[in-house]
């Protein structure tokens, strides 16, 4: 038999990630806020990509949608695709050395804002503006951060 | 070693299925009637994760306000206390001016305007997505929150309630490019529709001729005739016109009153006019 897994600690910290994203901010850093809760995801599909991947990606982008007042729907749609590619290379991913990793992850932090802008401009037709990139270069400089935290968590925890 | 643990559908297939449940969600939001109850209903659901992330927030600007100096609370008391006497004196007046335009009215024969009641609620302060300009109010239909009910502050219109929880509930602010108004001009009556741009500080009113009569710096006031917002409420000032004969209509921007990237404290108003109710039969209810 197998021990538990701790399956729990996992959606403990997507818990944390989405009370990041709507956690409220000085009005001038509030653009630049990195997506806290794809950044998790992405961890944690690269790690264990048998236990986290696209459904849970849909749920947990789902919840945003519904905590961030975007369409319902659009968030879910984004982050499918985005842990879709991530799972699909993760051993590649792997890999990569920390700072390569954070640069091809926000590649695909800016296919999610694209993602996310088309949907939101065929839905209700808004304007693009270059701010709205601010967050993939946060998310970029947040990763080496955020994956060094979630190993030593995933270590300590014993999460499989 | 986790042969055990990757069966079940294939990464492709999962995603195709997650494709097609967001393609039926957002169907399901943006083109169908349904959506206002199913987002209440996720509100309320949501509505605990809003109170906790907003703690933090709440705590500083508690203990801040514990801190204070005696001298600044005492300053700040002198000037609300002048500002309330300038206002009753102010409410004096309209006391007098409104029983005599009940009067008129009646001599006149039109429906009176109901007085309207009023709740005030304050704004969560939590992170709405800059595609979308909502905010999150502390109060729910525990307090007799309903959708739809007209949301201002002391300076203008701020939007209207999108979706309520028990207890807190989501408003659409004016300047969302979702939302839309009826307003009229004060200096020349003309009607026009205010439409959000998705910024801040501008909206843009939609369908006015060439030869309209507006200026910069026209005040524009909601008309009432949007079946939403009672009537007269200041909503924006105009700020920039620009003529252009290729266009087939003028294009007009106007600055919101009330300061919506910093809005703390609003009103709810409730009680909706009998004028409010008749243009509401004529009118097909909008789309929020």
């Amino acid at each position: 038999m197998r021990k538990p897994q701790r399956l729990g600690f996992i959606y403990l910290s997507l818990f944390v990630a989405l009370l990041l994203t709507v956690m409220p901010m000085p009005q001038i850093v509030k653009l630049a806020r990195p997506d806290w809760a794809l950044l998790v995801l992405m961890y944690w599909t690269l790690a264990l990509p048998q236990r986290v991947s696209v459904i849970t990606a849909f749920f947990t982008g789902f919840i945003v949608d519904v905590l961030v007042g975007t369409v319902l729907g659009v968030n879910a749609l984004a982050f499918s695709v985005v842990i879709f590619v991530v799972a699909q290379h993760h051993l590649k991913i792997r890999n990569f050395a920390v700072v390569q990793q954070a640069l091809l992850l926000g590649l695909l932090l800016a296919l999610y804002q694209l993602l996310l802008f088309w949907l939101s401009h065929f839905l209700t037709g808004v304007y693009f503006r270059p701010q709205y990139l601010w967050p993939v270069l946060t998310g970029m400089l947040v990763w080496p951060w955020l994956f060094w935290l979630l190993r030593r968590y995933r270590r300590q925890l014993k999460i499989q | 070693m986790n042969q055990i643990y990757s069966r079940g559908p294939s990464l492709p297939l999962r995603l195709f299925l997650a494709v097609v449940c967001s393609a039926g969600l957002m169907f399901l939001d943006r083109y169908t009637d349904s959506s206002t109850q199913l987002r209440s209903y996720l509100t309320a659901a949501a509505s605990p994760l809003f109170y906790v992330a907003s703690l933090p927030q709440a705590l500083f600007s508690g203990a801040s306000e514990q801190f204070m100096s005696q001298q600044t609370v005492l300053d700040e008391n002198a000037r609300l206390k002048e500002t309330l006497l300038q206002q009753s004196g102010q409410l004096q007046l309209l006391r007098f001016l409104q029983q005599e335009n009940e009067k008129l009215r009646a001599l006149l024969g039109s429906s009176a305007a109901i007085e309207d009641k009023s709740l005030v609620a304050e704004v969560l302060a939590v992170y709405s997505h800059p595609f979308s300009h909502q905010v999150v109010l502390n109060k729910g239909s525990n307090d007799g929150v309903t959708e739809f009910q007209p949301v201002i502050d002391d300076q203008g219109v701020v939007g209207q309630v999108v979706s309520v929880g028990p207890s807190s509930s989501r408003a659409l602010l004016i300047s969302d490019n979702t939302h839309a108004l009826a307003v009229r001009a004060e200096r020349t009556g003309v009607r026009a529709i205010v439409e959000g741009l998705g910024q801040w500080d501008l909206l843009r009113v939609m369908h006015l001729p060439h030869s309209t009569d507006i200026r910069e710096g026209d005040r524009l006031l909601t008309s009432g005739l949007d079946g939403r917002f009672p009537e007269g409420y200041p909503v924006a000032k105009v700020v920039r016109i620009s003529q252009d004969a290729s266009q087939p209509f003028m294009v007009v921007y106007a600055e919101p009153y009330a300061r919506l990237d910093r809005i703390r404290h609003v009103l709810l108003l409730s009680g909706r006019s009998e004028a409010m109710a008749e243009a509401a039969e004529i009118l097909p209810p909008e789309q929020p």
